[in-house]
């Protein structure tokens, strides 16, 4: 050996493989202005559509009237609910099994619904012709309060649905009811709570709120009479299923639809559905044989393109004095807005809500929940989780600090009193889960060491003292979390959307020269997919991850997957990614082998190529191998070195973490202070730990946010307040806490590399860990249970309702 | 979020741009930095027909000393107020209140004169002005004349500024060296207006205060004097019951709106906060 041999080390850090902090190879365009985002696009005679939306929340409408809006120069169409019929169009469906209206089809059912769609030549005339629409509405009245719509004479207000007394998800009690959907032992469970030795139950609300991408929702459409084709340049998550979708509804044939999603400025959930402003710049494609462009502004994003959450939980608790929980019972209330546009996979109704018992080995349990129509925007997307996991994370550890209340304990004592042990895994919850892995007890007891839990409390202790004998008017909180997230989307067994079962895939080609491409099923909206994607090629066969060109997004080259959502990249496509490497490798073997004029199995891998066994200089680089893929395969091989991998996950993945918050909050003025927030991830193989600390950063601080004050708030008439970034709070760097990240490792024992992902859980486990701070903080003064958000004239409210200035 | 058709001018100069606002009429806005009135304009609440922008105006611009006076030309921008010496040692307050105005993209751009004269409860420096007993400039038809700030002020965007009328510099007397000076605001983030502001400038004398001024901000359809509050102060030391006394009358004058901040309740009782924390911030700071 010269001293020119690279060492092992050197060869394995060429490669920028798993577990290396590779910078960002798309940060290199982001950092320069040079990504390339839907509204970039400008194409020859590209007419651009807007909204006529409704001020009211709940009307009849009467009439519309587009005369004088034709007269505004460069507006051409005016394209409303009558048009669209002709075209069968008027209405689609949704992800969820119903229907929603594309505009406003003779009433409208929440405020800022769309009504009319106005093509002009520029967006600034097409705005014009809006304000030159004239609608006439007959109001109605409102449903806002998610417990007073099945009233019996609450407002009818689907009126499509009169007489249905089933929907997609079986029977339909009250004209305003969507589903009840319901799992787990009720006999069992009642049992468990008759016998109880202690009980607690509290409706516990997360509120309802909005995924708020930087970019909002927007395409182009482009229809090609001669070819008879349609091109969407969109911001989709998901843009095979929007191809789908498109085909199906627009009777288009699926290859003469080219979807592509360039660079996405954040989705978080937003962009799985498909919206009206899709369905209206398709159309007016067609009709008018232009390009047409629609972009969403904020306030439209805010108040009409899918909120999140809104779920109202009955919780209760069976446990014994000692502690140990014996039955767990939920009820949802959950207010779906005007149509049920989830975006669920199809037989989940409630998503994975049944997630809903935790890191907890409860013998038994059961869930009721019941989806209900209101007049408020539709949606119900999965805000950075994996459908309904996030309101399931927040109710079980909501509840668990209250009944640690109850019970005089310590929230943390009694969490460790309750995890499934490591020995239980694979461990069968009762409502129907097999977790994957996971070791609770290491991550808990990590956590509290890192930050000195029992320090904190006594400190804690001393404050609440001086507190009560008038030195402080801060009172201090400690916000225990502990999550266990179910992701990766999922088992054909029982994961499909619209009959699509949701695998991911992944196809690579590699070149004669050693370099390669891979096209993958999901789509990067900010995860750093071309960086994360190539480190799992390099490492599985020994090529440099900068070698590896990465491509997603276009459903012509892409093959076809479900998207990115729900936490379903890494386990489902990273998976597909390192199974079709894996196919690589295995040709590649056998090209070496017959190169080295040796036995298959006579070869080992060694980092970057195979070496023979015994022989350490008799070694075949993965680089030269890929040229003589091309030139001299073994006789009856086929030449070329590609493979397709299409992976239907055998499980779930269960990603699990230990987060705590540490609050003082003046009761004075309800304003808080974060003093510190340690967040410990176990999200199995780590691929990338840069990337997966600034998925945690983006998760916390998105869940800073939701705890502390942002929501989608309507008025009594149903005016949405909170339609701007002036009243929905979104954090700038100013307010965000500074994050201490850690983690563990527990792979997944099904997953080809062992990861779980990551992308979501700080937002699952950041929300309970700064709303039970918030609780801590003001429990000693008598208070139970407090509804987020915990903005600074609420937490002033909770301080003078117990008494603080009394 | 876009805005309806209007027809852009700008005049060289003051009389230039008193001659355009006068015969375009009710129709014609100035517009100085924009973070105010373009923002109205994308939600077509306002729906001028025609803008006429005073950046070409040389002049307009500008701090300077003027005998007892510091004169500040209307257009100058809150980023310059920040960067100017003679405002960090001669008026640190008004210093103070421009770093807690948005962010520094919007300070760039956004003036005082836009500030002052756009008549928004939420803007900071009119109560600003009021504790500072600063006497405004305007331009018009008719010739120039100066009004105090305290009589300019009639509502919610409702101003003394007749049409065709300019605002063209604001000229605040000089404060004594010995002040003590809080601008104190709670919001709920960077760029948010304010739930309640007190500014308070004073100055003590033998452990006692001798002189006090106080504003109030967006806690009433425009800035407030809380005269009661002041006069409640003087003479005494600040002990507890004094601030709780103050606090208390300058509560009795807000009348603030419910809005996502908050109830009107909790806004007078952080506003009765704001007032007691400043002045207890500005008596630590007067020498
Ligand atoms: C995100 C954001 C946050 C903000 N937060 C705050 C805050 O916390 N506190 C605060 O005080 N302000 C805040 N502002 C407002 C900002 O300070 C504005 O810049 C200021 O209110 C107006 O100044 P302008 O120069 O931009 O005026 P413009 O917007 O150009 O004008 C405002 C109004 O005044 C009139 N006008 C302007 N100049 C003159 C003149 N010389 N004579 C007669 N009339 C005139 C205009 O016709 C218009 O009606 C915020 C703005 C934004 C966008």
């Amino acid at each position: 050996m010269n001293d020119m041999t690279p060492t092992r080390e050197q060869r394995e850090a060429k490669l920028e493989g798993m577990g290396c902090k590779r910078k960002r190879v798309e940060d290199i365009r982001f950092t320069q202005g040079k990504g390339n985002y839907v509204d970039d696009l400008k194409l020859p005679g590209m007419l651009h559509g807007d909204f006529v939306r409704s001020p009211h929340a709940h009307a009849r409408v009467k009439s519309i009237n587009s005369e004088e809006a034709l007269k505004v120069p460069g507006v051409l169409a005016v394209i409303t609910a009558e048009t669209l019929k002709t075209v069968n169009l008027a209405w689609m469906p949704t992800l969820a099994g119903d229907v929603q209206m594309v505009l406003a089809d003779g009433k409208v059912l929440f405020q800022n619904q769309e009504v009319a769609f106005v093509v002009a030549t520029d967006r600034y005339a097409a705005d014009d012709g809006i304000n030159k629409v004239v609608v006439e509405y007959e109001p109605l009245p409102v449903v806002i309060d998610p417990f007073k719509a099945m009233d019996a004479d609450a407002p009818v207000l689907r009126e499509d649905l009169a007489g249905k007394t089933s929907g997609a998800h079986g029977p339909r009690k009250h004209h305003n009811h969507v589903f009840e959907w319901t799992i787990g032992d009720k006999d069992l469970t009642d049992a468990a709570f008759n016998k109880a030795e202690v009980k607690i139950k509290e409706m516990i609300s997360y509120h309802r709120t909005h995924p708020s991408p930087l970019e909002t929702c927007q395409c182009v459409c482009s229809f090609d009479k001669i070819r008879g084709e349609l091109s969407i340049w969109g911001t989709f998550q998901a843009p095979h299923v929007i191809r789908t979708v498109v085909a199906l509804i627009a009777k288009i044939p699926e290859h003469k639809i080219h979807v592509i999603s360039p660079d996405i400025g954040g989705g978080f959930g937003n962009k799985v559905g498909a919206y009206p402003g899709y369905i209206c710049a398709a159309v007016a494609s067609i009709v008018t044989g232009k390009p047409v462009k629609w972009v969403e502004d904020r306030i439209e994003n805010l108040t009409a393109t899918s909120f999140a959450r809104d779920y109202h939980m009955t919780t209760e608790i069976a446990a014994t004095k000692e502690g140990k929980v014996t039955g767990l019972r939920v009820h949802v209330l959950a207010d779906h807005g005007a149509f049920d546009a989830c975006a669920d996979p199809s037989k989940w109704p409630a998503g994975f809500f049944n997630i809903v018992t935790g890191s907890y080995d409860f013998p038994t349990a059961h869930v009721a929940v019941d989806g209900i129509y209101t007049n408020k925007a539709p949606g119900g997307v999965a805000y950075r989780c994996s459908f309904r996991v996030t309101e399931a994370a927040y109710c079980i550890e909501r509840g668990m600090d209250i009944l640690a209340q109850k019970l005089g304990m310590d929230p943390a004592e009694l969490r460790l009193k309750n995890f499934i042990k490591p020995e239980q895994f694979p461990y069968h919850s009762a409502l129907g889960w097999e977790y994957d892995s996971g070791d609770y007890h290491t991550a808990m007891k990590k956590m509290m060491e890192s930050v000195d839990y029992a320090g904190l409390r006594k400190e804690q202790a001393a404050q609440r003292a001086a507190f009560k004998r008038g030195e402080t008017r801060e009172i201090m909180g400690l916000g225990v979390s502990f999550f266990t997230e179910i992701v990766g989307a999922g088992p054909s067994k029982n994961c499909d959307i619209l009959g699509i079962a949701m695998f991911d895939s992944c196809e690579i080609r590699m070149h004669p020269t050693g370099a390669g491409i891979a096209r993958v099923g999901s789509k990067s909206q900010g995860q750093g997919h071309e960086t994360t994607w190539a480190q799992i090629i390099a490492t599985e066969i020994g090529i440099p991850a900068d070698d590896i060109m990465v491509e997603e997004g276009n459903t012509d080259t892409a093959p076809y997957g479900l998207g990115t959502y729900g936490s379903r990249s890494t386990p489902v496509a990273g998976a597909a990614i390192a199974m079709a490497a894996r196919k690589i490798k295995a040709k590649a073997q056998m090209i070496a082998a017959y190169k080295l004029e040796v036995h298959e199995g006579d070869l080992e891998w060694d980092i970057d190529g195979f070496r023979v066994k015994g022989l350490p200089e008799k070694t075949m680089s993965m680089k030269d191998i890929c040229w003589a893929a091309y030139n001299s395969v073994p006789p009856g091989m086929e030449p070329g070195l590609e493979a397709v991998s299409y992976y239907d996950p055998p499980n779930m993945t269960y990603p699990f973490g230990a987060y705590i918050c540490v609050m003082n909050i003046d009761v004075d003025t309800g304003v808080y202070r974060i003093r510190r927030f340690y967040a410990l991830d176990d999200c199995g193989t780590r691929i990338n730990p840069m990337i997966i600390e600034g998925q945690v950063h983006g998760g916390l601080t998105e869940a800073f946010a939701i705890a502390m004050g942002q929501e989608i708030r309507y008025d009594d008439e149903g005016n949405v307040v909170t339609g701007s970034f002036m009243d929905f709070f979104m954090p700038t760097a100013v307010e965000t806490p500074h994050w201490e990240t850690d983690f563990t490792v527990t792979p997944s024992p099904h997953h080809p590399i062992g990861a779980k992902g990551v992308g979501e859980s700080p937002n699952v486990g950041g929300v309970p860990a700064f709303s039970n701070a918030v609780n801590d903080a003001f429990s000693f003064l008598g208070s139970t249970h407090i509804q987020m958000p915990h903005d600074y004239w609420r937490n002033w409210r909770t301080a003078k309702e117990l008494g603080v200035f009394a | 979020m876009i805005p309806g058709p209007f027809s852009y001018h700008r005049p060289a100069s003051v009389a230039d741009a008193v001659k355009l606002l006068s015969k375009l009429g009710d129709e014609a806005r100035p517009l100085a930095g924009g973070h105010s009135l373009v923002p109205m304009m994308k939600l077509r609440l306002a729906t001028p027909e025609h803008l006429v922008d005073l950046h070409g105006i040389a002049g307009l611009k500008g701090i300077r000393r003027d005998g007892n006076k510091i004169v500040i030309g209307a257009m100058t921008t809150q980023h310059e107020l920040l960067a100017s010496d003679v405002i960090k040692t001669s008026l640190p307050i008004l210093h103070e209140t421009a770093l807690l105005i948005a962010d520094p993209q919007v300070r760039y751009r956004g003036t005082l004169g836009g500030n002052v004269a756009n008549g928004d409860p939420g803007n900071d420096m009119p109560a600003l002005m009021l504790v500072l007993g600063a006497v405004y400039r305007l331009e018009g038809p008719g010739g120039g004349r100066d009004i105090a700030a305290s009589e300019f002020y009639q509502g919610a965007y409702f101003t003394a500024l007749e049409p065709g009328e300019i605002l063209t510099s604001i000229s605040i007397p000089a404060v004594a060296a010995a002040h003590g000076y809080a601008y104190e605001k709670l919001k709920r983030k960077v760029g948010d207006y304010a739930t309640a502001a007190a500014a308070v400038v004073l100055t003590m004398a033998g452990g006692k205060v001798a002189t006090c001024a106080i504003g109030l901000t967006n806690l009433h359809e425009t800035p407030l004097l809380a005269t009661d509050a002041a006069n409640a102060v003087i003479g005494t030391s600040l002990d507890a019951a004094t601030l709780k006394k103050a606090a208390a009358a300058a509560v009795a004058i807000m009348s603030p709106a419910a809005d996502a901040r908050g109830p009107v309740e909790y806004r007078k009782h952080v506003g009765g906060i704001m007032v007691t924390r400043a002045l207890q911030r500005a008596a630590a700071r007067a020498s």
